[in-house]
């Protein structure tokens, strides 16, 4: 066999999109030829889907689909976290059953994983898993779920042994959503939007061939998902811009776009929308007010030092070097930089921030910044948890005692219940 | 925008890291802040010969290294860590850029090589009392009689102004006002009619001077009445090595007080092991790194010519001054009572973010300036 080399991969692969790339197939049809020739995801196994390449490879390939705007296996949402975990975890009737309709976007994914009662400390999950009569039966609650009233499958993290410690009394199992025992209810948000649910887990049902690894591995198996999860929060936005070309699949690659983006549509509200500042400013007439333009200055400040530090985090990851404190605080920067942003938005604003809807500034996005941000420093990881991390894991201060580890879980203290 | 350190930049940090370290221990600093000078004009001068410091940023044709603001960023970054008593910045950044950025081909020629092999001092006078930071606010006169100028007035808060041998000096036409009729102009440091105090200051590692000009005898550096652009490039530059020589004194207090917080025991365990001091300390690298980030970027943007530098600039000051002094506040409170005594180090450096959170104008001066460049 000769040598793969960036040329070779190039000419392969350009010869391959040349022969059996057509805008005007259906979405399915094209990902199913992806998935047989695997050039969907190069990177992957030989005998799934994959080509075995490496990774320093794999960009390669991008660029050629790119190049010609061809369209990609499915890979927003949750779906991709579902593949990942399986590839790593999974038996060979879940990779048979599952990955070549997650990378034609044929089935859709969510991930039950954070309970009412384990927020931040998800491995303190109580909904019970019990095996009865040669089938798991589910009972629990779930939520913050995304997607879960159009997914097919969940990934399930749930308890199976009350008697061990904590974190090696969880299993986890792959669950079908359309079934009698699973009830989704969309769950509400202060800002209006409802785009998380709830599940409710009454006697559902898993078939034993549906637990992931052992039971008890469920920690471990969850760790594989979530480290995905956060590896791959950048990959979302440049795939949602989707493509404006004509074409069958690209117009059904739109209409899969449309439906995934629909639950992320407050995002960049609850980012604070920085970007207005300085068009506001000048609108209302703020822009002269010393004190107002102390605090917009502030928050550019801030907001620029952000952007570039994530910068500086990615040079220096292209030249190879180790991560620095640098790559480490993003996520609790851009709570203090939404915040900030609301914080300025209501001083220009003035009495029209007592308004929401149509008779708000901007037809309502400006009202949307001021009930969507305080999301930011919660979701996904709260400020507090990450200043635990920063310091944990980059300043090397000792860690915080954990008291629920050691004993069975059973006897754990939860929620008061009065 | 090329915005990461190259290996040969990251070695010459290292090593410029343990010389200093070695050279300028706190005892060491301790030392020189309590002499008039500030420092030793000998061993500066060897300190000097032996990195080549003050020749980094001058170009090759005039005696220098030709480096870049990104090598004499980092050599400031080391000099705030280490609070190297030394008269760099007077020398080789405010005097540097002024002369750099205003003087003919013949006054670079006369000029430059003297600084770069670290045998003249030097200094830029600009601010007066009452002190503004802009050019605008000069009043001191310039008076031509035939080919020579004579200085009438005062200036202050003039960086190592008592020892500098070469004083670059901001004065106007009489008659003028705001940017018009502004000159720059070299004063020897022991000319006839000049008059040096040495104000008694906050930051004993900052020494700051009060000079009376009574018909000081001047020379014209570059055009005359034509100083406002080249000065305010002079301060931009400035802004930018402030805010990297910051970044240095910052992550020095951040690291100092965390080592104390490891090693400091109370209720029998390591007051780090408190999340309190775990969450402050996780802020405190948010803000040391977010004006690290502000500082590198600056100077980058320097070297590259970037159209915005003037806003850039601010926004690293601004950062840097913020950070700073937040830094040194936690720093001296993390230490707890032995933080407030005049034997623990922690003072020496907060003294530092103090005086560099003023010098050159503090973050709200940096925030209206950069606002200023984007009113439009």
């Amino acid at each position: 066999m000769s040598e793969l080399t960036e040329d070779s991969v190039r000419a392969e692969v350009r010869a391959w999109l040349e022969a059996n790339w057509n805008p005007e197939l259906g979405l399915v049809e094209w990902r199913n030829k992806l998935a047989d020739s695997g050039w969907g995801v190069p990177g992957w196994p030989k005998e799934w889907y994959g080509r075995d390449l490496p990774a320093g490879l794999v960009p390669v390939v991008d660029e050629e689909f790119a190049r010609i705007g061809a369209i990609g296996v499915a890979k927003a949402g949750i779906r991709t976290l579902a593949a990942a975990t399986i590839l790593a975890h999974g038996t060979d009737l879940h990779k048979e059953k599952y990955l070549r309709r997650i990378l034609t976007g044929e089935d859709t994914w969510c991930q039950l994983f954070s309970e009412p009662g384990s927020g931040s400390d998800v491995a303190g999950a109580v909904t019970r898993a019990e095996m009865k009569g040669n089938k798991w039966i589910v009972n629990g609650q779930k939520v913050w779920t995304t997607s879960a009233h159009h997914a097919h499958w969940g990934l399930l993290l749930a308890r199976t042994d009350w008697d061990q410690t904590k974190h090696k009394g969880l299993s986890y199992f792959i669950i079908d959503m359309h079934q009698p025992g699973v009830n989704v209810q969309p769950l509400k948000q202060m800002n209006g939007h409802a785009s998380f649910n709830q599940v409710f887990l009454t006697d559902a049902v898993v078939e034993p061939e549906f637990l992931v690894a052992n039971v008890g591995d469920g920690w471990a198996v969850t760790t594989t998902t979530l480290m995905h999860e956060r590896r791959g929060a950048d990959g979302l936005r440049s795939w949602a811009m989707g493509s404006d070309r004509k074409g069958r699949a690209y117009d059904e690659e739109r209409a899969e776009i449309a439906t995934t983006m629909e639950p992320y549509k407050w995002y960049p509200q609850r980012a604070g929308r920085v970007d207005l500042i300085l068009e506001r400013a000048k609108e209302t007439g703020h822009f002269e007010d010393p004190v107002v333009r102390q605090e917009i200055a502030r928050l550019l400040v801030m907001s620029k030092a952000a952007e570039w530090t994530a910068r500086r985090a990615r040079a220096a990851a292209q030249q190879g070097k180790p991560q620095g404190p640098e790559g480490s605080l993003g996520k609790l920067v851009s709570s203090h930089v939404a915040r900030a942003a609301a914080r300025v938005h209501t001083q220009l604003s003035g009495a029209d921030a007592l308004l929401s809807g149509s008779d708000s500034p901007m037809n309502g996005v400006i009202a949307e910044i001021l009930v969507s941000v305080p999301a930011t420093s919660i979701a996904g990881g709260t400020d507090e948890i990450q200043r635990n991390i920063i310091s944990e894991r980059v300043l090397k201060m000792p860690k915080e005692p954990s008291i629920d580890t050691t004993k069975p879980f059973r006897d754990v203290p939860r929620n008061m219940v009065r | 925008m090329k915005f990461s350190f190259s290996g040969e930049q990251e070695e010459f940090r290292t090593s410029l890291r343990r010389f200093l370290g070695e050279r300028s221990p706190t005892k060491e600093v301790r030392r020189l802040m309590e002499t008039d000078a500030g420092f030793e004009p000998a061993a500066w001068r060897k300190l000097n010969t032996e990195l080549g410091l003050t020749a980094v940023r001058i170009p090759e044709a005039y005696g220098g290294q030709g480096f870049g603001f990104g090598e004499l960023g980092i050599v400031l970054e080391e000099m705030g860590r280490a609070l190297l008593c030394a008269p760099f910045f007077s020398t080789a950044v405010l005097a540097t850029s002024a002369i750099l950025n205003a003087g003919t081909e013949d006054q670079k020629q006369a000029l430059l090589p003297g600084i770069a092999a670290g045998d003249t001092i030097a200094t830029l006078a600009w601010v007066e009392d009452p002190a503004h930071w802009d050019a605008a606010a000069t009043r001191m006169t310039a008076t031509q009689t035939g080919s020579t100028w004579k200085l009438d007035g005062h200036k202050s808060y003039v960086l190592d102004g008592h020892t500098a041998d070469l004083i670059v000096v901001l004065a106007r036409a009489a008659g003028t006002s705001g940017e018009a009729g502004l000159s720059l102009f070299t004063v020897k440091g022991d000319a006839q009619g000049l008059e040096r105090r040495n104000l008694k200051v906050m930051d004993p590692t900052r020494k700051l001077a009060r000079l009376d000009f009574k018909g000081v005898e001047a020379t014209l550096l570059g055009e005359a009445g034509a100083a406002a652009a080249p000065f305010a490039r002079t301060l931009v530059e400035a802004a930018v090595c402030l805010s990297n020589e910051m970044a240095g004194v910052s992550e020095r207090l951040r690291e100092d007080a965390l080592a104390y917080a490891q090693m400091r025991m109370q209720f029998g365990r390591p007051i780090a092991s408190f999340q309190s001091m775990k969450h402050k300390h996780a802020d405190m690298l948010v803000d040391v790194e977010l004006a690290k980030s502000a500082a590198y970027y600056a100077a980058a943007a320097l070297d590259e010519g970037d159209e915005d530098i003037a806003a850039v600039a601010s926004i690293a000051k601004a950062a840097a001054s913020e950070a700073a002094l937040q830094t040194a506040v936690h720093a001296i409170q993390i230490h707890g009572g032995i933080g407030f005594t005049w034997d623990n180090d922690t003072h020496l450096w907060f003294k530092r973010a103090k005086s560099s959170e003023v010098l050159l104008g503090d973050a709200h001066y940096h925030r209206e300036q950069m606002m200023q460049h984007w009113a439009d």
